[in-house]
Parts: structure tokens; sequence; C-alpha cells
């Protein structure tokens, strides 16, 4: 991704690339992955976070093959508890 | 279309220099533009016929220079007519443009009836003020379409409108081609059991076109597949006669409507497998932009066959063999329904139905 | 593509499906609301519903803000763009909602109405600069997610000065929403459906954050699970619901940890609040008169304002008698207990708003859930049922 002026940038998403706003996001850097909606970035993606959650569902497969050999065992939720 | 114009030597000439008998001044096509003049009928029109159309289409027929063509009755078989309306915007996108465009359009139109296309018309409805550079880019491009597809455009026809009345060119085209006998191709002919062969990659057109849509103005590498499919048709129809069933090009709506359009007219349900179907990731990366469905974006160089079961792997090979076909994919089969539902099994492991585009295909919001 | 195709592996997909299977308990049933477009249309595309267990149930709330949209805001726009001759420019689709005197954006168009459709509310801006002898209006719905860009797009216009630029401001708030589908008057008519927990919207909690739905948990007991837009999110979602309610809990948590935090998009909220202010009252199709669930435009950028510089009244306008909209949007009918559903309504002649978007309950389910409802049978199994 390209920073370009007035708070313009330049976002790939698999080969096209296009222009739209970062003005709704604080501290963008080139590199960064966005979430783009109606031609506006609205948020960033946390990198850590992203792989946390893909390595939780690689862990249901893993509990499933338990289970699938041992009697049921209850698994733990690693998302964030907030209240 | 008349040819002969005789007009005395024009008084712009420099007075030091003998002027030619039947000189006419040519048309400014560098910096010349379409005026009412030219819709009249009169010497202008005639002038810019020949200079443009005349010039960039020649052939026999043409250079007969009547209003209509006179052509020899096949000997075998049965005529096909199919006849098109070209009014993309914008006129030139990546990969190509309205004339070529008109051109692969009518005769894929043709060939989906398992003819072999012979002839075209184009009729032009040209805007008031649209540049001759232009006007004659597009006829080049289309000249240029008709013969590598072996297709020469024999007789045609020119208005003009007023300013703000036309999108710069709109050209509507009609061929004509010949099915053998005992070639019986038509969207009734589909069977439960049959399975679907599609030619390549969906949705490059469209997104090609949108590209160059200025509100959305993305760099793309997406390029349209506007192609003649005359030949690739004949690759199939050789490599298993009478196995082909059905033949159409996805062209507006996509290839969810074309298969639904099918389903209807034979009567029967689909079951499609998501994972088959060939999409670019390019086009399906500016889809996801968009919030559009690949399914649904119009292709103008793609075929999709129902064909009997058996023969599947023959046609499909036929297909892989030709340029047009190399990414040809097996992606579905036809099924019995009395509700005639396209039926697509996803790539997550569901199952949703495909059904018919409903309106222009509007982009989501949340 | 990165970010996107991990979400939506099928393999996982599967995985995910067997823990659900696996954790609920067989003699009851869990139902559970998700009140986001996006989370509609990935249950349906992707074929969700097939992977869970039959007796979870998903039910659409009220998520698509084209769907809550009421006739009458309709009426204003196209009466903008027929009567004064105002650029009207809207989001996709908008353009097919319908409206009074059989009219909607589109058919306005085809009368002559000058209604253009845009991707960005920047889009509509940019017409306004090149139109500058033209009245350009912006006609802004949706929820948290694109008000933001409003927001931006109202400052832009005061910097720049541009007089001929309005909003005509139909956002709306998701939190009242949710509130109204569980505490208002009209449930003693329409009855309500015992909801489990709720999938919390994804691009709406990215700008809004956790913190606000920590009320529902508490006031209602309801757990809630903030889920991204993949279908693996909302699958690893309805996950945590399952064990929220079989271990008795009401808490909200985040399984969209990678784009939501608790506080949220602080930024675009702050300029949120500097150009717009609560509506004490606002019509959502369906649900009647909302308290406090919709925005207006501030005093200090009233110059900006469709409604002030047009003089536009309200006039609320009545659904079709046949229309189960209002039923469907609360989650208490379903799209087939419709009458009309699938049949004087359909996506081509929408009837009422939730076949018009395809995040609307009718239209996602008349486009890719309809098959449920009807056997298909295929060739091989005829010819094995036949001696």
């Amino acid at each position: 991704m390209e920073l370009r002026p007035h708070d313009q940038a330049v976002v790939d998403l698999g080969g096209i690339r296009k222009e739209i706003s970062i003005a709704l996001v604080a501290d963008v850097k080139v590199g960064d992955y966005v979430i783009v909606h109606v031609g506006h970035a609205i948020g960033t993606i946390d990198p850590e976070e992203a792989e946390r959650t893909l390595a939780l569902f690689a862990e249901m497969a893993r509990l499933n093959e338990e289970r699938d050999s041992k009697p049921h065992a209850a698994g733990s939720v690693g998302a964030e508890v907030l209240s | 279309m008349r040819t002969d114009i005789d007009q005395p030597a024009s008084g712009e000439a420099p007075a030091h220099r003998p002027v030619k008998k039947n000189y006419t001044r040519p048309l400014d096509i560098k910096h010349g533009r379409i005026d009412m003049g030219h819709g009249a009928g009169g010497k202008a029109a005639a002038q810019l016929i020949d200079e443009l159309f005349v010039a960039a289409f020649d052939n026999p027929y043409l250079r007969q220079g009547d209003d209509g063509a006179v052509l020899p009755l096949p000997g075998q078989g049965r005529l096909v007519v199919a006849t098109d309306a070209h009014v993309v915007s914008p006129l030139f996108f990546p990969g190509g443009d309205v004339g070529c465009l008109s051109v692969h359009g009518t005769v894929n139109d043709v060939a989906m009836s398992g003819a072999t296309p012979l002839w075209l018309s184009a009729s032009f409805i040209l805007e008031e003020g649209f540049p001759l550079i232009e006007l004659q880019r597009i006829v080049r491009s289309m000249a240029k379409a008709a013969q590598e597809a072996g297709v020469p455009i024999v007789t045609g026809d020119t208005k003009v409108v007023e300013k703000g009345k036309g999108d710069g060119v709109f050209i509507s085209t009609t061929g004509i081609g010949v099915v053998p006998p005992g070639v019986e191709i038509s969207g009734r002919n589909a069977r439960a059991g049959d399975v679907l062969l599609l030619s390549g990659t969906v949705g490059d057109h469209g997104v090609a076109v949108l590209s160059q849509r200025e509100s959305l103005a993305f760099e793309t590498t997406i390029e349209s597949d506007t192609a003649a499919l005359h030949t690739l048709v004949a690759a199939m129809l050789a490599a298993a006669p009478g196995a082909v069933r059905v033949l159409r090009d996805p062209t507006r709506g996509g290839l969810a409507t074309t298969l639904n359009e099918i389903a209807r007219q034979s009567g029967v349900g689909m079951l499609l497998q998501e994972a088959a179907i060939p999409v670019r990731p390019q086009v399906d990366a500016a889809c996801e932009l968009l919030g559009l469905d690949p399914l649904y974006v119009a292709n103008e160089g793609k075929l999709v066959a129902v064909c009997a079961p058996e023969a599947a792997e023959a046609v499909l090979a036929a297909m892989r063999a030709h340029p047009l076909g190399a990414e040809a994919a097996r992606i579905g089969e036809v099924t019995t329904d009395p509700h005639h539902f396209v039926q697509m099994a996803t790539r997550f492991g569901g199952r949703r139905v495909v059904d018919w585009l409903s309106g222009e295909q509007l982009p989501r919001i949340c | 593509m990165k970010y996107i195709d991990e979400f939506r592996d099928g393999e996982l997909a599967k995985q995910i499906g067997a823990r659900i299977a696996a954790e609920v308990h067989p003699d009851r049933s869990y139902s559970f609301m998700e009140f986001c477009g996006g989370h509609t249309h990935a249950i349906s595309r992707y074929g969700v519903m097939e992977l869970l267990p039959a007796n979870v149930k998903m039910v659409h709330g009220p998520g698509c803000p084209v769907c809550v949209l009421p006739i009458g805001r309709i009426d204003q726009a196209i009466g903008l763009a027929l009567a004064q001759g105002a650029i009207v420019c809207t989001y996709g689709d908008t353009m097919r909602v319908p409206a009074s005197e059989s009219l909607s954006l589109i058919r306005a168009k085809a009368r002559g109405g000058d209604i253009r459709m845009v991707y960005s509310a920047a889009d509509a801006l940019a017409l306004a600069r090149q139109n500058p002898q033209r009245e350009v209006v912006f006609f802004a719905i949706g929820f948290e997610t694109t008000t933001p860009p409003t927001a931006l797009t109202l400052q832009l216009a005061k910097r720049e000065g541009l007089g001929n630029f309005s909003v005509l401001c139909c956002h709306v708030l998701t939190p009242s929403a949710i509130t109204h589908i569980l505490e208002s008057p009209e449930v003693r008519e329409f009855g309500t459906v015992p909801i489990d927990g709720f999938v919390g919207p994804a691009h709406v909690s990215i700008v809004i954050g956790s913190g606000p739905y920590e009320h529902f948990a508490e006031e209602y007991r309801k757990p809630v699970v903030i889920a991204g837009f993949e279908p693996l999110d909302v699958m690893q979602a309805i996950l945590m619901l399952v064990r929220q309610v079989n271990e008795g809990r009401a808490h909200v948590e985040n399984q969209f940890t990678r784009a939501v935090t608790t506080e949220g998009n602080l930024k675009a909220q702050a300029l949120v609040s500097e150009v717009f202010e609560l509506r004490p009252s606002f019509e959502w199709r369906g649900l009647g008169e909302v308290p406090y669930s919709a925005l207006k435009i501030r005093e200090a950028y009233a110059d900006f304002d469709a409604e002030r510089r047009f003089s536009l009244t309200y006039r609320p306008v009545a659904d079709n008698k046949a229309c189960e909209c209002g039923a469907i949007l609360r989650g208490v009918k379903k799209p087939t207990d419709c009458k009309i559903f699938g049949t004087v309504c359909t996506p081509e002649n929408p009837v009422g708003s939730c076949m018009v978007s395809s995040e609307g309950a009718c239209a996602a389910h008349y486009s890719y859930g309809r098959f449920h409802d009807i056997p298909v049978v295929t060739a091989t199994a005829i010819e094995e049922a036949t001696p």
C-alpha cells in the first residue's frame, strides 16, 4: 500500500489496486492491512490477532481429532472476554 | 452505398500548382468530427462511407456498391440469422472496443446454433461531434476482427443524431450463417445427466469495462476476453458429433443468467461445483472490492456447453486444445428439478441457489 | 487474497461445524440473531446453515440499513430529484426500494429525475464540485460504518464552502435497533422469538468498539459475540455463543479480535460527534418510531442539511398491508411466512424493503436459500431408486 496526498492511499487486493481514503484511520503505514468500506479505510487488521484467530480454527481441527479418539474434552475459548 | 463521387476541383488548392481532375479534399480524420451533414445521405455521407468504412472493410460485396449485398444461397443446411446492438460505455476498454465487440458478439450468436458464420452487416448510429479519429479506430478494429474471423461485413448503414442524443457510437450488427443438416443445438435440449462445460475464466469482460468507468478508477491488468468463438465451436462439434446439445455465450447477466435461461428452456435443474468454475484472482479481487459476484459479470469470449456425459471428456479435450478454450473446465451437471433451480455446491461446503440476476447488479452496502 | 481466503476455508468450516455439533445439547434448541448485513450475506452465500446442526437456528435481525429505511424518506429523496431538480446521489441498493405511487429512485430516474449511484460519499462531493450550478444532495443511509465517511464529506464541504452540496441524513444506530427489538410495545402485537444470544456486527463494531454491547449482556442477560464477516468467523462466533449458553454466561466476547477493540475507531467516532447529533425519534420501516436511534446534522453544519435547505417535512407512509417486513425485521416471522413472498414480491418487483437489498432477509432467502424448502432430485438418485 502506498500513501498519497490529501489522506489518500493506494491499496492492493489480490493484484487490483485502488485509491481510497484513509482519513478515518489514525497512523496507517505502508504495508498495513486495512478494512475498506464504501471507498474508505475504517480500520486496520492486527496481524498478530489474525494469526491467533487462524490458530484457533486449527485448534478446532485438533480437538475434533481428539474427540474422535477419546471421550468428549471441553475446549477453551481463546477470544477476549470483556465483561 | 454509392462509391462514385465526382467532384470538381476544390477552390482551396494553391494557385501555382495545377489541380488534378476529380480532386476531392479527403476527410480530415485527424481533426474532423461527425456533423449532421454526414447523416444526410448526400455527398458528405458518401465520402464518409467511402473513405472510412469501405476503405476498412473492403471486400467484393461492398465493392458492388449497392444498397444491399447479393449473396449466394448455401447448398445444404439451414440459415441462421442473429442480430445484436452494442452500446457499451466506455467505447474503448482494456482488451477491446465497441468495434471488435460488435463483430465478435454477433459471430458468436450465430456460432451458438452450431452454424458457420458467413456474412455480417453493420449499422452505425453516430453522435454529432464524435471525433473521426476515434471512429476510424473503431472501424479499423472491426475490420481486423472481421478479417481474423473470416467473416466479411458486406453491407451497412450510417445515421447521425444530434449532439446529446447518442453515446458517441451505437453499432448494430446482424450475422448470417449456415448450420449443416443433422446438427441440432438449442437451449431446449439439455437433459438430466448431461455435463456442463465452460470454456474459460468468467468475469473478465465486465471487470475490464468497469475499470474504465470514471467513478471506479482502479488500475488492473484485466483485459476483456472479447473473441470470436466459431472455430472453437467447430472443433467441439467435430470431436463428438451429436453430443453437444446446448451452446450459449454468457454475456450480459453472466454465467448465472445463461444457466438459468437454459434450465428454464429445457425444463431441468442444474448443480454446479463452485471450486470448478475458473475465475482469475484479479477478477475475484475486483469483484470483492465492488461487492459483485463473478457469476453475474458479463463475458464476451466464453461459452458454456451442455453435452452428453459419455462424450464430455472428448469435448473437453478438444476445447483445451484450442487457444480460446485452454482453461476449459467441467463445472457441473444437469439435474431433474421441476423448479428449474440452478444450485451450487460452495467451496465452503454448503449449498446455495444461483438465481437470475435481478435488475442491474448493484454493489452491496453494509 | 490475504486475510480473506484463509477465513473461507471449507476444511476448517467442517471442523468448526463438527465442534458445534459436538457441544450443543441435543435436547434444546439455540436461536441466535445477527443484525449485520454482511453476516446475512455470508450465511446465505456460503451456505453456512448446511454446516450447522438442526437445533441451531439463525434469525435475521434488522441489519440491513436499506431494509429499515421508511417509505417517507425515499419519498423525500425522490421529491428532491423530481420537484427540485437536484442531483440526488446514493449507494446502489437504495435505488430499488419501493416508495409511494409505485415509484422508487430507479423509476424516478426513468421519469427524468437526475439520480446517480455512487460508491462513496466522496463521489457525491466531487459531483458537487463539477456541477456548481446544480444542487447536489447526498442521500446518506447506513449504520455506524457508513456514518464517518458522510461526516468527513460534510467537513470537507464546509471547509471548501461548497454552496450547492447538502446531505439528507438517514443514518441509524445499531444498539437502538436491538433495544427496540427486545422491549418495544409492538412486541405484544407480534410476539417475540426467544433469542438466546446475538452475533455482533462486524464493520459497525470496528467503528464503535465492543463497549456498547455490554448493556445488552447485562440488562437482558444475553451473550453477544462480535464476529468478523467471513463465514469462518461467523461459525466460530456461533460456537462461542453455544458455549456461553451452555455455561449459563452472558458476556460480550470478541471473535473479531483482528479488527475490533473495546473502544473502536476513536478518530472516526470523534468525526461523527463533531458533525452529527441524536434525533429524539426516527421512523424505522417495520418498527415504527424508535427513540434516540438516528442522527441529524448539527447546527454548525446546518448549511449542508438538505432537510433545512429544502424545508422538507416528513410524512410517514404505511407499508403494503400484505407485507410482513415489520415482523421479519424483528425476527418474528420468516420470509416464507409472508403470503406474498416469492409470488407478488420478488427481487424483480419488491413490495417491501426486505426483498430489495441482497442483505435483506427475504432477498437472501430467495436467492440462496429457497431450495431448502423444496427437495431436489438428481438423475443418479432416480437411477438408484428405479429397479
